[in-house]
């Protein structure tokens, strides 16, 4: 029987699938609700490939959906929502990673290569300005008979 | 026995590939013409083989054939014919079969087309070009065969994920793949140039046209990737800065940084081993692409024990290809010197500039991919890094290269002047200016993107305009419009690419800054409000199709009462993967598209009901495809074909 159930379960589940933002879940002040809507963009759905909870259709994205905009209306700040969660699901919902400890080096990286690239080629750019005398390589002598061949000479 | 005779096929591609990467590499260390002669007939057998290879497994895709492994995966008898064959590639082991065949099509390509190359130098790119095939052959044949009989064949197949039983699978890989594998020629000519230790004006115009069809076909790969994902996936978005997107999009700006700075080892002589790095980096993120898209490690860390061995292989390819090239360039780098001076303000140092923008972006997306590998790594964080981080780092570089690409485009070689290079510029400067202000004032407490995109997009266009118009130099108005019509096609494409590019940024910002939602519950015959719209759902039916059963709404848009459209917006479900999909209807319009989805009947009766006004989209995929069609312009320029060797006729090329 108990196998049956999960059958049962396995074939209807996929029938009826959560759907990203239902439309109850929607709360009545549009300004409190752009404000979950801009926090559950940032947020991973725990259980999928890469989502946000506000695209995602599984359960329990719709349940993150429903404590944020629990946390808004019990009048949480926008940071204070996001620690709530990350409090009970860790750092791997954040998508946007707090620049903090070891991910420095995250946000770092691209400016500093910037900075280090940007001296590098000014420097490159200096020299070349400078005018060394560009030094010619011979043509070798298959060479010398195709610029013959072209030059008609 | 078709299929038996695809994978002998295939096989005998691997010996032939085996010996187009060995013979004519020693042919021309030795000067042996004979050996060197070796590698033009087997780039063309080479691709031959697999072609036949690839054809026999489409064979079995076609008439369903179950006793063969993959066919029962990945097909079943009731889907239809164009998903039938696009199947053939919607699978890992179909996939590699296509993206071996791209890359024997290159090196049939540079034997049929490299007439014109030095001899010693066509053998060994073709010769390079071969290892890449044994790398991919033997991949293929050992861990990912497609031809793998079945003792006993089902009754039926297991069916296509529905997500992919779509035109777009038909068009969207073979585009990307030609990028992808096309970047695989700036490879072998820059290995080859570095093996032959000689790097010229004649190299770069050589290398050229082939970065440039690369990044051509990426571009369209990545857009047809993107509209795919926009209509498809049910929520309007056109880009997620998802692992698998970003490695299409890194080698997409390298190659974009390499073709630049071609440019000036062509004109210049200079930027030589930055170059030659650049060739070599750019198919090396197309191989970090394919490793990300194969092994499953980034996307979800722990799919990568579902298939280590895949995942090892790739990275042992990465890893003796980056490190033997690498180690090359190490060792004969030194040996190309620059030629041209120039000075600290010029079209040299723009084009540097703007290799700079391009290469430290791609390393930001590429470290922002990898990141929650390396934090699990060496951390042991369990962290992610999506959208607002992309966003964030991203842009700016995106916003820096805008803003000073008409600037750049337009500067002089060897010396020039900012302000006086600035001058032509400035009405373009004021209106970009004075129109970003003005919406800037029309949408007060709305996000910056909007009047910044548009700023951007007027200078972007309207800057590469008026660099066409400089082109024809002075006078009388009709003497300069008939000059136009003259110019290069290179000018022409240069000027249309970034005019698209412009385009493509303006719509990115308006279509983030603008977009209208609306999520309710409607019932049948009910309206509701949708920015300048009434929409009314007329009735929700239930359809059967040929793999799937459907609930398709009927939908009409109304505007002041007048009908706009009529749209049908379904969710499907397909029963043999037992997966439900949403099918967006969506009319498509010139100022902006509008976008239904029909979700979920609700237990009180009615439908959830998402809808969204998307302002310009289509200006996205217009500049995504007016980009591209300004490379095949500058793809057609007279030069590549006097360099190609198709047109003898002695060509008086002004020196610029």
């Amino acid at each position: 029987m108990k196998r049956l159930i999960l059958a049962f379960l396995l074939v209807f589940a996929p029938l009826a699938p959560v759907h990203a933002v239902q439309p109850d879940e929607v709360l009545a002040d549009p300004a409190l609700e752009a404000r979950a809507r801009e926090i559950s963009r940032n947020l991973r759905c725990p259980v999928c490939q890469g989502e946000s909870i506000d695209d995602s259709n599984a359960a329990i994205s719709r349940d993150l959906r429903l404590v944020v905009r629990e946390r808004i209306m019990a009048g949480d700040s926008d940071a204070e929502v996001l620690d709530f969660v990350v409090s009970r699901y860790g750092e791997f919902v954040l998508f946007n990673p707090r620049p903090e400890g070891a991910n420095l080096i995250l946000w770092l990286a691209g400016p500093g290569l910037l900075l280090m690239g940007g001296a590098v080629a000014f420097g490159y750019l200096r020299k070349r300005g400078q005018g060394e005398a560009p030094t010619e390589t011979a043509l070798n002598a298959e060479e010398e008979r195709r610029l013959q061949e072209l030059t008609g000479k | 026995m078709i299929v038996e005779f695809g994978h002998f096929a295939l096989i005998l591609a691997l010996a032939v590939a085996l010996v187009q990467s060995t013979l004519p590499l020693w042919g021309a260390h030795r000067r042996n013409a004979a050996l060197m002669a070796v590698a033009e007939p087997a780039a063309v057998i080479q691709f031959v083989l697999v072609a036949a290879s690839f054809a026999a497994l489409t064979y079995a895709f076609v008439v369903s054939d179950f006793s063969l492994l993959l066919v029962v995966q990945n097909s079943h008898t009731l889907k239809p014919m164009l998903y039938k064959i696009s199947g053939v590639w919607g699978n890992h082991e179909g996939s590699l079969l296509l993206w071996v065949l791209i890359l024997a099509l290159f090196g049939a390509c540079a034997a049929w087309f490299g007439d014109n190359l030095p001899p010693t130098l066509r053998s060994r790119v073709i010769a390079v070009q071969g290892m890449i095939g044994v790398a991919f052959l033997t991949f293929m044949l050992f861990t990912s065969n497609p031809f793998l009989r079945l003792e006993v064949p089902p009754l039926d197949g297991m069916d296509l994920n529905p997500l992919l039983q779509d035109p777009g699978l038909a068009f969207h890989p073979p585009f990307l793949y030609l990028g992808y594998v096309g970047l695989s020629m700036a490879f072998s000519f820059a290995v080859a140039a570095l093996i032959e230790g000689r790097v010229d004006a004649a190299w770069g115009r050589w290398v050229r046209p082939w970065t440039l069809a690369a990044w051509v076909f990426l571009t369209i790969g990545i857009a047809l990737g993107s509209w795919w994902a926009y209509y498809e996936l049910g929520w309007g978005g056109f880009w997620f800065w998802d692992p698998v997107e970003n490695a299409s999009f890194m080698p997409w700006l390298l190659a974009a940084a390499l073709l630049h700075s071609a440019i000036v080892v062509e004109k210049r002589e200079s930027l030589k081993a930055w170059t030659i790095l650049l060739a070599i980096m750019a198919f090396g993120f197309s191989l970090i692409g394919t490793f990300i898209v194969r092994s499953g490690v980034i996307t979800s860390v722990h799919s990568f024990a579902n298939d280590p061995e895949r995942g090892v292989y790739i990275l042992m390819i990465l890893a003796v290809f980056m490190g033997g090239a690498l180690t090359l360039f190490a060792f004969r780098a030194g040996a190309m010197e620059a030629k041209g001076v120039f000075a600290m303000v010029s079209r040299e140092s723009a084009l540097v500039v703007n290799n700079l923008l391009l290469a430290v972006s791609c390393f930001v997306v590429f470290i922002g991919t990898i990141w929650p590998l390396l934090a699990e790594l060496f951390f042991d964080r369990k962290l992610s890094v999506g959208e607002p981080f992309f966003n964030a780092a991203f842009s700016p570089f995106a916003v820096a290269l805008a803003a000073v690409l008409p600037l750049g485009a337009m500067m002089p070689w060897k010396r020039g002047e900012i302000l006086r290079g600035l001058r032509p510029l400035v009405p373009a400067l004021i209106l970009a200016f004075s129109v970003g202000a003005l919406v800037w004032a029309m949408q007060t407490g709305r996000t910056a993107l909007g009047p910044v995109g548009v700023a951007l997009g007027i200078w972007v266009v309207l800057g590469a305009g008026i660099d066409l118009w400089a082109r024809t130099g002075r006078g009388a108005i009709a003497g300069r419009l008939s000059r136009l019509q003259r110019l290069p096609r290179a000018d022409w494409g240069k000027a249309t690419a970034h005019a698209g590019l412009g385009i493509t940024i303006f719509a990115v910002c308006a279509m983030l800054a603008w977009k209208t939602e609306d999520i309710r519950i409607v019932q049948e015959g009910g309206s509701y409000p949708l920015g300048p719209y009434e929409v009314t759902l007329v009735q929700v039916d239930e359809v059967e199709g040929p793999n799937y059963f459907s609930t398709m709404a009927l939908m009409e848009v109304r505007r002041d009462g007048e009908l706009v459209s009529t749209l049908r917006p379904e969710k499907r479900l397909y029963p043999v993967q037992a997966m439900p999909t949403t099918e967006a209807a969506i009319d498509y319009g010139f100022w902006r598209d509008v976008y239904l989805v029909i979700g979920d009947p609700q237990a009180n009766g009615g439908y959830a009901v998402r809808s969204y006004i998307e302002p310009f989209a289509n200006w996205l995929w217009a500049g995504c495809l007016i980009m591209s069609l300004g490379g095949l312009l500058s793809l057609t320029d007279r030069r590549y074909r006097v360099a190609a060797g198709a047109d003898r006729r002695s060509a008086a090329v002004p020196a610029e």
